[in-house]
């Protein structure tokens, strides 16, 4: 073990001359969280409207007015025409469209039903579907409305029974993109720090020669995995803990679950990236094939592929099987499920052990290979 | 009793034999000098005396234990400096030597001890916060072979350890392998240099993976050329030497200063042979000697005789 200590020491002082290793390793981090957390804000608190209003009438200016009370919504424009209308649509001048019939009043007072026509710029599906759910929202709470009134006007007591939808969006309860990327970052830095640097790191001393002063000495294959392996570990740590602190102060983020079950499922997690990175290093003979291998061959599946950057649910069926690959999928999981959930062990334990399983294998099955190119 | 016991030591890459059953035997306490062209084996046949390459066949005794089955009790007793400079440039030298100490397992007041041993053989006392990098390239070789017998081993290889290093610091290098070998070291060394070879106690000359000539320098000169060899000091060299070439009781001639070595065949009767040649074409002959071989001849004769 003094051996292994030894080995922790050499790493720290070449981290401490390394001034490339401290970008990536702190300002890669904050700058991740900062370009997620605001560039990347898919938020819609500002949905650009278009109204082509043909009725004009009282009713059809009350229902223009319940979007822009939403506070979601901004009128742009109110056009005179359904092709202006498309236009500026298509020219992302607005996302919504919404086209009121001229006989909107006449057919809602004769207790007709009135079409209302929606257009939805699609091009960003995110973002349309998310307008238009609140679209809906405010037409139907109006029609409910239409509906009490004019029964209350016929003197008809609405029964007691009458259900009034009420939607309650959990967990991210500002349905912010933020609240969802920007604590998934703490899987991409850990990534980022066991699997891309640490392979950098023992192909650097396969390529420098170093390697080979060390395989004459008796420190054993264990003793120097470990010895390469700690220090990222510690490395990560620091990092997830910078990451945690921006989300938790600077963007108002609050970790809800346990932070013993994060800590200790984000262990778990790393297993499989340093197992990665462990077997990175065999395959490769220079840190640029390192990097290589790292970018193309780990991080970015992970990131695709990890439910990160995209819902998994949205991906073709056979391509969700393969997620089922992808350790960091699991991890974001439990991510998610312990920062913005505030659930536990309880509900998450079948990903924590998943991460567990393919942790111990690859790391595994790397350290062997590691072991025979000693040889 | 022998330190080094090598039996048909082969390696091959893939279809390319590198190592061609070599077998040699290293006496303890000696330098043992390790000769061939670029690429002839040599730094191959050294990692697998030192359990870094396992051996395709053969094997060898490395201070008692086999290198193809026990490499780990090998590495217990041998140093190795690689071809490459392989300490830690981005570390200081105290660090280095840290690290390597560790490594080793040197602990307390033995580590101490050993640390100046090596500061003072490196001569950079006083200089430990120094960055390895900034060294000249004599003193980063000397720190090198410091670092690499740190914990004292019985044997040592040195892979060329003296490339590109100046001539006084290499003469300050032998100085301190004949030192450890004083200590009853076994130092097996590489080295392009043909007038470090006369430093070893035995040599050994390899070429395209294969043993070609072994013993001490004398009699490396004596029993491999037994043809007589001259010396020719004389005007239009090159001329010359295109003309004896020619010559069928000539077999290999060279270079040497300003003068020619001519290293004879069994078709040679006597000296009048050269200078009836030079008197025929106008070559103006200051003198002929009969001359004993240099290391330099016996290899070019040896490296032009595996050709042929
Ligand atoms: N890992 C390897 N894979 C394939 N071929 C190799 C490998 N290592 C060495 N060789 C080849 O084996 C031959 C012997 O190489 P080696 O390094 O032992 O030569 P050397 O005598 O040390 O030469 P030099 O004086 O240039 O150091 C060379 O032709 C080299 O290209
Ligand atoms: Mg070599």
């Amino acid at each position: 073990m003094k051996i292994v200590i030894h080995f922790i020491k050499k790493e720290f002082q070449q981290f401490k001359r390394d001034p490339k290793m401290f970008a990536m390793v702190l300002i890669a981090p904050i700058l991740q969280s900062i370009i997620l957390g605001y560039a990347a804000n898919l938020d819609i608190n500002n949905i650009n409207l278009i109204v082509f209003n043909q009725d004009q009438s009282r009713l059809s200016r009350d229902y223009i007015d319940k979007f822009t009370h939403s506070g979601y919504f901004t009128i742009t424009k109110d056009v005179n025409s359904y092709d202006e209308m498309t236009k500026d649509i298509a020219a992302s001048k607005a996302l919504i469209g919404i086209v009121i019939p001229r006989d909107f009043e006449k057919d809602i007072s004769n207790n007709r039903t009135s079409h209302v026509q929606i257009l939805v710029d699609g091009s960003d599906g995110n973002k349309g579907s998310i307008a238009f759910g609140y679209t809906q929202g405010v037409t139907s709470n109006f029609s409910q409305q239409i509906i009490l009134e004019s029964a209350a006007r016929r003197g008809i007591k609405t029964s007691a029974g009458s259900i009034t939808p009420e939607v309650r969006i959990w967990y991210n309860p500002e349905l912010k993109t933020r609240n969802f990327m920007v604590p998934s970052i703490t899987a991409l830095i850990l990534l980022l720090t066991t699997t891309l640097l640490t392979s950098l790191a023992v192909v650097k001393e396969k390529e420098l020669g170093t390697l080979e002063q060390l395989i004459v000495t008796p420190i054993k294959p264990w003793q120097m995995v470990l010895g390469k392996l700690i220090p990222f570990v510690i490395l990560g740590f620091a990092t997830m803990a910078l990451v945690n602190s921006i989300m938790i102060f600077w963007f108002g983020i609050p970790i809800r679950g346990s932070i013993i079950f994060y800590l200790f499922s984000s262990f778990l997690y790393i297993l499989s990236t340093l197992g990665l990175g462990l077997f990175i290093s065999t395959i490769s003979k220079t840190q640029q094939q390192a990097m290589m291998v790292s970018i193309f061959g780990a991080m970015m599946p992970m990131i695709y592929l990890s439910g990160f950057a995209f819902p998994i649910e949205n991906m073709p069926k056979i391509i969700q099987y393969i997620t089922y690959a992808i350790p960091m999928r699991y991890f974001i999981t439990i991510i998610r499920g312990v920062i913005l959930k505030g659930i536990g062990f309880a509900d998450l334990w079948r990903e924590a052990l998943m991460l567990f399983i393919m942790g111990i294998t690859i790391l595994f099955l790397s350290s062997l290979r590691f072991k025979k190119r000693l040889e | 009793m022998n330190s080094i016991v090598v039996k048909n030591l082969t390696k091959k890459f893939g279809s390319f034999t590198a190592v061609d059953e070599v077998s040699f035997e290293v006496k303890r306490g000696e330098i043992f000098g390790f000769l061939g062209a670029n690429g002839a084996g040599k730094s191959t046949t050294i990692k697998m005396l030192c359990g870094i390459l396992e051996p395709t066949s053969g094997d060898a005794l490395v201070g008692g234990f086999s290198v193809a089955k026990e490499p780990d009790k090998v590495k217990q007793n041998i140093g190795y400096m690689s071809q490459r400079f392989s300490l830690y440039n981005d570390l200081t030298v105290e660090e280095n030597i840290d690290f390597f100490g560790g490594i080793y397992g040197l602990e307390g007041n033995l580590f101490e001890e050993r640390k100046k041993w090596v500061l003072h053989i490196a001569n950079l006392e006083g200089k430990e916060k120094l960055l390895t990098s900034s060294l000249p390239g004599g003193i980063k070789q000397r720190l090198a072979l410091g670092t690499a017998v740190i914990h004292k081993p019985q044997i040592v290889f040195l892979d060329e350890p003296t490339s590109g290093v100046d001539p006084i610091s290499r003469r300050n290098f032998w100085d301190l392998i004949n030192s450890l070998s004083a200590e009853n070291i076994t130092v097996l060394v590489t080295t392009h240099y043909l007038e470090e070879a006369e430093y070893c106690n035995n040599i050994i000359l390899i070429d395209a993976g294969k043993l070609i000539a072994e013993g001490s320098s004398k009699q490396l000169k004596t029993n491999y050329i037994k043809v007589p060899i001259f010396e020719i000091e004389c005007s239009n060299v090159v001329e010359a030497m295109e003309l004896l070439e020619k010559q069928d009781f000539v077999g290999e001639t060279s270079i040497f200063g300003n003068n020619i070595h001519v290293i004879t065949n069994e078709k040679f009767k006597d000296e009048s042979q050269i200078h009836n040649l030079c008197k025929s074409s106008s070559i103006n002959v200051k003198r002929i000697n009969k001359i004993i071989p240099t290391l330099e001849d016996v290899f070019i004769h040896l490296l032009e005789k595996g050709k042929k």
